[in-house]
């Protein structure tokens, strides 16, 4: 129950970072996004903020062999640089500055009823089970 | 460059930093695991038995947020997302990012922030070639078309 709970507050807590932060709005974002052009530095005090307080909690987090509830941690299994990540962050990347959605913002917005942001979601669900199968099918015979 | 003064928000984003941080945070020492929104909506579309409900709680929190900030929020409203692209380009966007961040392993909150916190090289890498994609794409967008 208290990891269920933690879960949910913890959604909770980053959806509401978000929206403070102006993350969820796409104009702020592409307004990042436009460095060469009319640039709003907005998002580096995000990352800032955000990393800042990170970097004490996983610091801390790599001394421990359980988490507070009890459960192993569960660190990424790759750390290698290779080709899947740099082209997923090149795709990544062209439709966050195509239409200035990431994930966890596309998710919140949904809330403010508007269709488009109803349509993000829509394809990126789409675009991850089309990762899905590409993943099941074709992965293993390329790499 | 110029620097968009009128948009610039320095005290709510980094609050809005800070918070995320507070909640990336908590969930790897409370619950050791890696608090990646693409990482936690893509495992689910995997349907893999017993790896659902944490997701699902997860994910309710995240839909929830905007209801319990209308509320308690000064002036009881969610600002209207700008949103200038139109219906097609968006549904473009959509199937990148989603193709993209599971084929990357992560977005913006996995390698951005978790990523970089924990100081991996990998994260770090993604990071950059994501945010030059964006900067590249944006800066086609309004010079070459």
């Amino acid at each position: 129950m208290k990891k269920q709970l933690t879960e949910f507050i913890v959604g909770l807590l980053f959806g509401m970072g978000l929206i403070l932060s102006g993350m969820t709005d796409p104009g702020k974002v592409i307004g990042f996004l436009d460095i060469l052009g009319h640039w709003d530095p907005s998002l580096s005090l995000v990352m800032a903020g955000a990393i800042g307080v990170g970097l004490f909690a996983f610091a801390m987090a790599k001394k421990r062999t359980t988490s507070l509830w009890g459960d192993e941690l569960r660190w990424p299994r790759l750390d290698q640089i290779d080709l899947p990540l740099i082209m997923g962050a090149l795709l990544f990347g062209a439709g966050w500055g195509l239409a200035g959605f990431c994930p966890g913002p596309a998710i919140v917005s949904m809330a403010s009823g508007q269709v488009k942001s109803l349509v993000f979601v829509v394809f990126m669900v789409l675009g991850m089970l089309m990762f899905e199968g590409y993943d099941r099918v074709l992965r293993k015979k390329i790499i | 460059m110029n620097i968009d003064w009128n948009h610039f928000t320095p005290w709510a984003s980094l609050i809005g930093g800070l918070v995320l941080g507070l909640a990336s945070s908590v969930f790897i020492l409370f619950n050791g695991r890696i608090l990646g929104i693409s990482g936690i909506l893509g495992g689910l579309l995997a349907l893999r038995k017993g790896d659902l409900g944490w997701r699902l709680s997860f994910l309710m929190g995240l839909m929830v947020a905007p209801w319990l900030y209308v509320l308690i929020s000064p002036d009881s409203t969610l600002q209207a997302p700008r949103i200038d692209s139109g219906l097609g380009v968006i549904s473009l966007a959509g199937i990148l990012v989603g193709f993209g961040t599971r084929l990357g392993s992560g977005c913006t909150s996995g390698h951005g922030v978790c990523g970089i916190s924990r100081l991996s090289l990998r994260s770090i890498a993604a990071t950059v070639v994501f945010m030059l994609s964006g900067f590249a794409v944006v800066y086609a967008l309004k010079n070459l078309i």
